[in-house]
């Protein structure tokens, strides 16, 4: 199905940027970064409405027949993923509003925050592996700089390591990509799929998947690879690390899932026990990272390293069940993740550190944030009510039908040392006694920190009370996942 | 021709980790710089060396025509590159000026330590 509206995504953030830069207003850069972000939200919303009734929507660019030309493309999954980004950007904007301050703002902080939306939506639409490459690019570019913005020190030094460390992953990347079309002669998904299919089980397709799987772990955050995760997040400001812990190595999460299912399906089977150890040894070494800490964002930041590891395990055990439980998991992190990144947030605003031996009191001085963390962690642990638990459920539920006992055993460890971790900041932050001359946040700013966690809180409850109905949508996109076929046939036309 | 280009390539690979592995700064950015050229070269070869002409369909035959696929991926993949390499070096330049040293074993600790 032909849709003109899909490049919105892309091309809404990208003008807004501009029109950003052009304007020196502050109040006035807020509204429009607002409207626009809220207007791609309900875009989203429409688009992956029409993707649930009428199947595949692609567009080919400047109207060149697919393989040619550029081909973007949104099934379901991606829709699931576009909607999800839109609600944490959203959040992470209005959080942004009350804590970024000034000297950000003035430095056009808006407009490099929209541009991030826009690389973030493009590598989730796209249908060809070199605009997946600029995509990442154009993403990656921007979060050098909102990590960079403010220039304290830490900032400085972390940033820089970062960026060099993502500049080798695009060169292999980009390695990847020469080798495949050397190989297949084709950059368009679908094509490439197609063409894996009839080249069979050639060594040379297992040695570009794990080019690919190498290049996505570094920026998924996967077990050798996840060194430079934790600091990084640590140094950017809180505004920045909810959009970069809740949505950055998801993007990468996506691409493994989407590039393994799509192109490197026929490999998968020899390398899917290779999939599920790394998977086991990034939730295991993440959690452990997390149970060391004694820092808020630290903290916070070991556990993307160790939910990474469950979606992962989704894609090793490779069956519809299982990779309907990685969507459903993935959906619920990102939910859960930014929630609990902008708590950090406002922990930080109120006490002036993360340290969590330097906070305590707040369920004292401010009952609110106790709440919400306390529904958030709960659900990040995998507490029944909550959506964790679904996610969880069904991965282990997948895992045991497999019979990988293993890799279950290790995931329900990782959930226990979760717990800890969480109960942890819990006594360290929000129990014990308020240290000295707190300063009091006024009310009407009060409400501005905390409304977007509060609804992120409230979507996981929600999620987790109607798993029924989002269960029906992830199934389905699981089912697209797993039967390339569809999706080939939307972009390729039969 | 190839089999050259094979060789150039190796040979930018190896020594753009031999400065990335260097403890000073400096080399690490002149490191990241080199493997992105390396990277362009290998996506050069990747097409196949053999065609001379433009690729414009004038006579029908299409035998001798070059693959303007990798050289359109090239050309994007220089001007990405120009532009993480112009924020680098700025960065970098920050950095010195607020460290005061270019020295990797020295630029590391928690944020607090500061």
């Amino acid at each position: 199905m032909k849709n003109n509206l899909l490049v919105v995504p892309v091309i809404l953030p990208l003008f807004t940027a501009i029109l950003i830069f052009l304007i020196s207003n502050i109040k006035f850069q807020k509204l429009l970064s607002f409207v626009s972000t809220t207007f791609c939200l309900a875009t989203a919303l429409y688009l992956t409405k029409q993707v649930s009734v009428k199947g595949i929507q692609t567009l080919s660019l400047g109207d060149w027949p697919a393989p040619f030309g550029i081909v973007i493309a949104l099934d379901l999954f991606s829709g699931i993923m576009l909607i999800l980004t839109m609600i944490v950007s959203l959040a992470a904007l209005i959080f942004s509003f009350k804590t970024i301050g000034s000297e950000r703002e003035n430095y056009f902080y808006y407009a490099f925050f929209q541009l991030q939306i826009m690389g973030i939506n493009g590598a989730l639409i796209t249908g060809d592996i070199f605009n997946l490459f600029v995509f990442f690019e154009i993403l990656l570019i921007a979060s050098y700089i909102l990590m960079a913005l403010g220039g304290k020190p830490y900032q400085l030094q972390e940033t820089t390591k970062y960026m060099i460390i993502n500049m080798v992953s695009s060169v292999l990347f980009l390695v990847g990509v020469a080798v495949l079309y050397s190989t297949l002669g084709s950059l368009n998904m679908a094509d490439l799929s197609v063409k894996v299919g009839k080249a069979g089980d050639q060594g040379i397709l297992k040695v570009i998947a794990v080019i690919f799987m190498i290049v996505f772990g570094i920026k998924g955050g996967l077990f050798p690879l996840y060194f430079w995760l934790p600091r990084s997040y640590h140094a950017a400001p809180s505004a920045v690390a909810v959009l970069f812990g809740g949505l950055m190595t998801k993007v990468g999460i996506y691409a493994i899932l989407r590039v393994y299912t799509l192109i490197f399906a026929p490999t998968l089977s020899s390398i899917n026990n290779i999939i599920l150890i790394i998977a086991g040894l990034t939730m295991f070494l993440g959690v452990m990272g997390a149970v060391a800490q004694m820092d808020f964002k630290l903290l916070l930041s070991y556990h993307i390293i160790s939910q990474v590891g469950y979606m992962i395990m989704g894609l090793g055990l490779y069956t519809p069940l299982s990779i309907t439980g990685a969507i459903y998991f993935l959906i619920h992190n990102i939910i859960v993740k930014s929630c609990l990144f902008l708590i950090s947030g406002i922990a930080e605003k109120l006490r002036d550190t993360t340290d969590l031996k330097k906070m305590g009191g707040l369920m004292a001085t401010d009952p609110s944030v106790a709440y919400i963390f306390l529904i958030a962690g709960f659900s990040l642990a995998g507490a029944p009510p909550f959506s964790g638990f679904f996610g969880k459920f069904l991965l282990i539920r997948a895992g045991l039908e497999k019979g990988s006992y293993l890799i279950v055993f290790v995931s329900i460890l990782v959930s226990f040392f979760t717990l800890y971790s969480m109960t942890k900041i819990f006594k360290y932050a929000f129990w014990g006694t308020a240290p000295e001359n707190v300063k009091k946040v006024q009310h009407n700013h009060y409400f501005g920190l905390v409304l977007p966690a509060a609804c992120l809180a409230l979507l996981t409850v929600f999620i987790g009370l109607n798993t029924e109905w989002v269960y029906s949508y992830v199934n389905s996109a699981a089912y697209q996942l797993m039967n390339p076929d569809l999706y080939i046939q939307a972009v390729l036309g039969g | 021709m190839e089999f050259l280009m094979a060789l150039v390539v190796g040979v930018f690979f190896a020594v753009s980790i031999y400065f990335m592995l260097s403890k000073k700064l400096l080399k690490v950015v002149f490191g990241t710089l080199l493997i992105s050229h390396a990277a362009n070269l290998m996506l050069l070869t990747s097409g196949g060396l053999k065609g001379e002409k433009a690729p414009i369909l004038s006579d029908g035959s299409t035998l001798s025509y070059a693959d303007p696929i990798p050289q359109a991926l090239i050309l994007t993949a220089i001007v990405i590159g120009f532009g993480v390499t112009a924020f680098i070096l700025v960065l970098t330049c920050r950095l010195y000026k607020t460290f005061a040293t270019d020295d990797l074993s020295i630029l590391r600790g928690e944020a607090n330590e500061k």
